[in-house]
């Protein structure tokens, strides 16, 4: 077949050729990267939490010191202070094959271990790992957001007779999640890039496509520019979406 | 009378510091008390630690026979039964004033929301600002959101209001239309205690003023005694020096 020729030297039938696997990439990019997001978001509040649970009287005390306090800290100085790639090697290549193995994982072995792996192996690493690194991430925008709302509201909703679980779903983290609606998107837009680091260990998504499409012909600038400007739509939408979120929650901030 | 607060020997430490020494009193029900002192005197803590925003150091607080600071005790319940108005109002800023005032009522006490905004307007129109009901804290003044806290307060239907400096955060024209909704209360029955330096409203409203230094409770007495004849030469100091 004669190749088309966009602008003298873009092989756009390479990239129309990979129509369909492009596409499969990119749905998978954007699967991966909700996921991520909501995951992240559940596990960041409650991690966020954890660091900041305190309690007047023992034992209730120790259980927030060693229990919560402790440990999320370890858990979030290490996902923040190692490299996400290393992590999403470690978690695919170690991790998991110690839960999911056919001749003797901990959670699941036999003949489904090894089906689950071979079909869905990268793809649970990859949320795991992504998941887990965007919560360590998030958990600092719930702490940092919570310590910013002013001791006065909590001081007021609890003098009112609000519980401390009332007083944070009430008043705390909706004045809170608009401060943390910058830094939230922010962390998506990252999340959004970092998810291509998953291809290291063969999902399918966008990054992994390229290499694909880019091994097979020996092109480099149609695969590569051509996702470039998959991810910067992308993160371009997402951005516009969370200036949308910040018009919404902005009622009544004075701020 | 029915006793709504006694405090029996109430001590509060910040580390070394002590911000009260043993503090003995007691609030009957309908009684307006005033409490005044130099600042820095503990006044303040004494009243955070009745609703138990501050944890006590020693001796007890009880309200309506009940401690506040026992470990069994339902600090929750105990609080909805007692009103505190701040000195920076701390009004919820992302709620309308009507979300404000029927928040409590419908998630503590699970009033039905249409009798709970029922309840929210007679307070708006009590405390004259029915036509603000649907805006933000933001939008209005300071005077303005004093007054919604005090109906934010009362929509708990309180057994007793603590004032915390209620008008110290505020333009000087604004003092009047807050200490005027808080002797509107007084002469409808409602028991207070008052942290104040509008020593002016303390003479009017007052039945009782105690006078704070050093965390102490140095004299307490009818409005007379304290402003035109105080035993102490501590309260005469304080007072020449703020009349």
């Amino acid at each position: 077949m004669e190749p088309i020729l966009w602008f003298g030297w873009f092989r756009a039938d390479i990239i129309a050729e990979y129509g369909v696997m492009f596409w499969r990439g990119l749905q998978m990019t954007i699967l991966v990267t909700t996921i991520c997001i909501m995951q992240g978001t559940a596990l960041g509040l409650a991690i966020g939490l954890a660091r900041l649970a305190d309690a007047r009287h023992s034992p209730a005390r120790q259980i927030c010191r060693y229990l919560l306090r402790w440990p999320s800290t370890v858990y979030v100085s290490f996902f923040r202070g190692t490299p996400l790639f290393v992590q999403i090697l470690l978690i695919h290549f170690a991790v998991l094959p110690l839960f999911i193995n056919p001749a003797d994982g901990l959670l699941i072995s036999g003949e489904t271990a090894r089906s689950l792996k071979q079909n869905y192996g990268a793809f649970i690493s990859g949320i795991l790992a992504l998941t887990l690194n965007s919560g360590a991430y998030i958990s600092e925008i719930f702490r940092a957001g919570i310590q910013s709302i002013d001791r006065g509201q909590i001081e007021a909703s609890r003098s009112l007779g609000l519980s401390f679980a009332r007083t944070m779903t009430h008043v705390v983290l909706p004045q809170a999640f608009r401060r943390m609606l910058p830094p939230l998107g922010n962390n998506a837009i990252a999340l959004l890039k970092d998810s291509s680091l998953i291809s290291a260990i063969g999902l399918a998504e966008l990054a992994y496509t390229a290499r694909t499409v880019a091994g097979a012909y020996s092109r480099y600038w149609e695969p590569y520019l051509s996702i470039s400007f998959m991810y910067w739509t992308l993160t371009l939408g997402l951005a516009w979406a969370v200036k949308k979120l910040e018009a919404r929650y902005g009622r009544g901030d004075t701020r | 009378m029915d006793e709504v607060i006694r405090v029996e020997g109430l001590t509060k430490n910040f580390g070394q510091l002590q911000v009260l020494r043993g503090i003995d009193c007691s609030v009957r029900s309908s009684e307006v008390v005033c409490v005044i002192g130099p600042s820095g005197s503990g006044k303040s803590t004494f009243l955070r630690c009745l609703n138990g925003l501050e944890e006590a150091s020693g001796g007890r607080v009880l309200v309506h026979g009940v401690s506040v600071h026992d470990n069994s005790t339902d600090v929750d319940a105990l609080r909805s039964e007692i009103g505190m108005v701040f000195q920076r109002f701390n009004l919820f800023p992302h709620m309308t004033v009507l979300d404000n005032i029927t928040l409590a009522p419908t998630k503590v006490r699970g009033v039905p929301l249409e009798q709970a905004r029922e309840q929210a307007r007679a307070l708006l129109i009590k405390v004259g600002l029915l036509d603000k009901i649907d805006a933000y804290p933001n939008q209005l003044s300071g005077g303005q959101q004093q007054r919604v806290a005090i109906a934010r307060a009362l929509a708990m239907q309180p057994a007793i209001m603590l004032f915390d400096e209620p008008t110290s955060a505020l333009d000087p024209e604004m003092v009047g239309e807050v200490l005027s909704v808080m002797q509107t209360l007084a002469e409808e029955g409602m028991t207070m205690m008052v942290v104040s330096h509008e020593m002016g409203f303390a003479r009017r409203v007052a039945n009782r003023v105690l006078f704070m230094d050093e965390g102490v409770l140095v004299e307490e007495g009818t409005p007379e005694e304290i402003f035109d004849r105080p035993r102490e030469e501590r309260t005469r100091r304080f007072l020449s020096n703020i009349l």
